[in-house]
């Protein structure tokens, strides 16, 4: 089993790796080959060098950038994972804010971050983390309140013929049946909180983010600083994208029980 | 089997959506007893209520007029009393939980100790023929297994009453009458009335001391079967008693078409 366990693993990791070392390579190799001007695009081994070059920068930025993508994180997860419970609970609250929702969910939410800016100030950290909750908010009481409610009626006709009450019916079906819908919607919205923070950054606000060092960056001509500050910008994302999986793999264990049988049978 | 009363219905309707438009009148004027330890099945073309009326015993829907008694007690009472054991066509295992602890569930409500509980659940393992898959998720069993393990929650802490809902109408034939021998054996063991919702002739008749044919629109008695097919093995599915009654239950259901 552990040995399947490992081996589905690497076979997972490797082809996007070596694809990915491929994608890189290629592009190098085609910005020397066609004498591409560094300033269109610039070789992934400069992009390497400003990295190192701008380190102490990129760091500082990319840690005040990451607070307010985990601060909104949490802030939109807290709100949205409450306001689902508030939609179960009220029947009449559902019917009228989950389409409402869903409809806010499909405009671009980060556009209000100018707007933002003038209610809460440009300099602090309020505006940028609410334009970051916003956008987080929407999937996770869409998607919550989903796992609240469809659950199959003859597992709620179980549970009341063993004489349950609705807390019973909500502890032991309601919340785990959500579970899953809820990792759904977090590994969604780790990246995207990153990607909120940092165009409500090009808005203005303090000049120590990663928004102001790509705009200010790319403004200046010096691209190669620029793709620097996008590429810390993905590890940071990625790496909370990786942490949502985890939180899914360690708080639905049955999904990746029967996941894994699944890949282990093809 | 015994001569005591174990469901009582009285006159029973069930009306949906009263006094609306979409009015629907799901069952009307229902008078139907069974004994304790009495297998009942309860069979008619869709529309005709039956799986309303397995409801109205079970204290999930409460009859417009007319009452449902279990055991002497109001259907209300038997159901806070724990007298029931459900189980559906949609088996409703928790994906969550592994096998065991789906067994276990109803005894966790009921206030059992750990101990107890497990021990009990591997007992109903083994009255299913699942002694080793307590450690697995539900998604990893086959849909014959899933069903089986439904009804071992089901009998898990030994009500009084098991309310079957077309318990088998997912499964493969084969599978299916598996099923049904399984079934069989569980009831002798157990001692349990069961009242079984069923759109299939040859399940009704092979399973059930007596089979309720419901006519539809509203849904009603038409008529009641007694089969007697003594003690019930794989060879019963060829006697000529099996096909008398399955005959019987057929042609009472023509009837119920032709009245339409």
């Amino acid at each position: 089993m552990n040995i399947v366990k490992l081996k589905s693993r690497v076979s997972i990791i490797w082809p996007p790796l070596v694809i990915g070392i491929g994608i890189l390579a290629l592009w190098e190799g085609a910005v020397v080959l066609f004498e591409i001007q560094e300033f269109l695009l610039p070789k992934p081994s400069s992009i390497w060098t400003e990295l190192q070059n701008n380190w102490e920068i990129l760091r500082h930025a990319s840690w005040e950038t990451g607070k307010m993508a985990l601060g909104g994180l949490a802030i939109g997860i807290v709100a949205g994972v409450t306001f689902a419970f508030f939609a179960t609970l009220f029947r009449f609250l559902n019917e009228g804010l989950t389409p409402l929702a869903v409809a806010v969910n499909a405009t671009p939410i980060v556009a209000l971050a100018p707007i933002f800016n003038a209610w809460f100030g440009v300099t602090g950290s309020v505006s940028n983390q609410l334009v970051v909750a916003t956008v987080v908010f929407f999937p996770v009481f869409i998607n919550t309140a989903k796992g609240l409610t469809e659950v199959h009626v003859n597992e709620i006709e179980l549970m009341r013929s063993y004489a349950a009450g609705d807390w019973t019916i909500l502890k032991e079906v309601r919340i785990p049946n959500a579970l899953p819908f809820f990792a759904n919607a977090l590994r969604v919205v780790a990246p995207l909180s990153v990607i909120a923070a940092i165009v409500a950054e090009y808005f203005g606000g303090p000049q120590d983010r990663v928004g102001y060092v790509i705009t200010s960056n790319a403004g200046l001509a010096r691209y190669d600083v620029a793709w620097a500050a996008i590429a810390v910008a993905s590890a940071f994302g990625l790496s909370l994208f990786v942490g949502a999986l985890l939180i899914e793999r360690v708080s639905t264990p049955w999904k990746s029980a029967v996941q894994l049988e699944e890949t282990t049978k093809k | 089997m015994n001569e005591k009363s174990a469901i009582s219905i009285n006159s029973v309707d069930k009306v949906f959506n009263e006094a609306r438009e979409d009015e629907v009148i799901a069952l009307s004027n229902i008078d139907l007893d069974i004994k304790e330890g009495e297998f009942v099945s309860l069979i008619g073309p869709s529309g005709c209520g039956k799986s309303t009326l397995l409801r109205l015993i079970g204290d999930l829907l409460e009859p417009t007029k007319g009452s449902v008694e279990v055991f002497g007690k109001s259907a209300h009472q038997a159901r806070v009393d724990q007298d029931y054991g459900m189980v559906f066509q949609h088996a409703g295992l928790f994906d969550w939980r592994r096998v065991s602890a789906n067994i276990e569930l109803p005894l966790e409500l009921h206030g059992w100790s750990k101990a107890d509980r497990s021990t009990r659940s591997q007992e109903m393992l083994d009255l299913v023929k699942l002694p080793d898959f307590g450690s697995y998720y539900p998604r990893q069993l086959s849909g014959g297994m899933q069903q089986r393990v439904s009804i071992a929650r089901a009998l898990s802490f030994k009500p009084k009453l098991l309310l079957m809902d077309e318990p088998f109408g997912a499964l493969d034939e084969m599978t299916r009458e598996h099923m049904q021998i399984e079934l069989l054996r569980i009831w002798e063991e157990t001692g349990t009335t069961v009242v079984f919702v069923t759109h299939s002739i040859p399940e009704s008749a092979f399973l059930s001391n007596r089979v309720v044919v419901l006519s539809p629109r509203p849904g009603q008695v038409h008529s009641v079967i007694d089969v007697d097919l003594g003690k019930r093995s794989e060879s019963t599915r060829q006697d000529s008693n099996f096909f008398a009654a399955a005959t019987e239950i057929r042609e009472a259901l023509r009837a119920v078409e032709e009245q339409e």
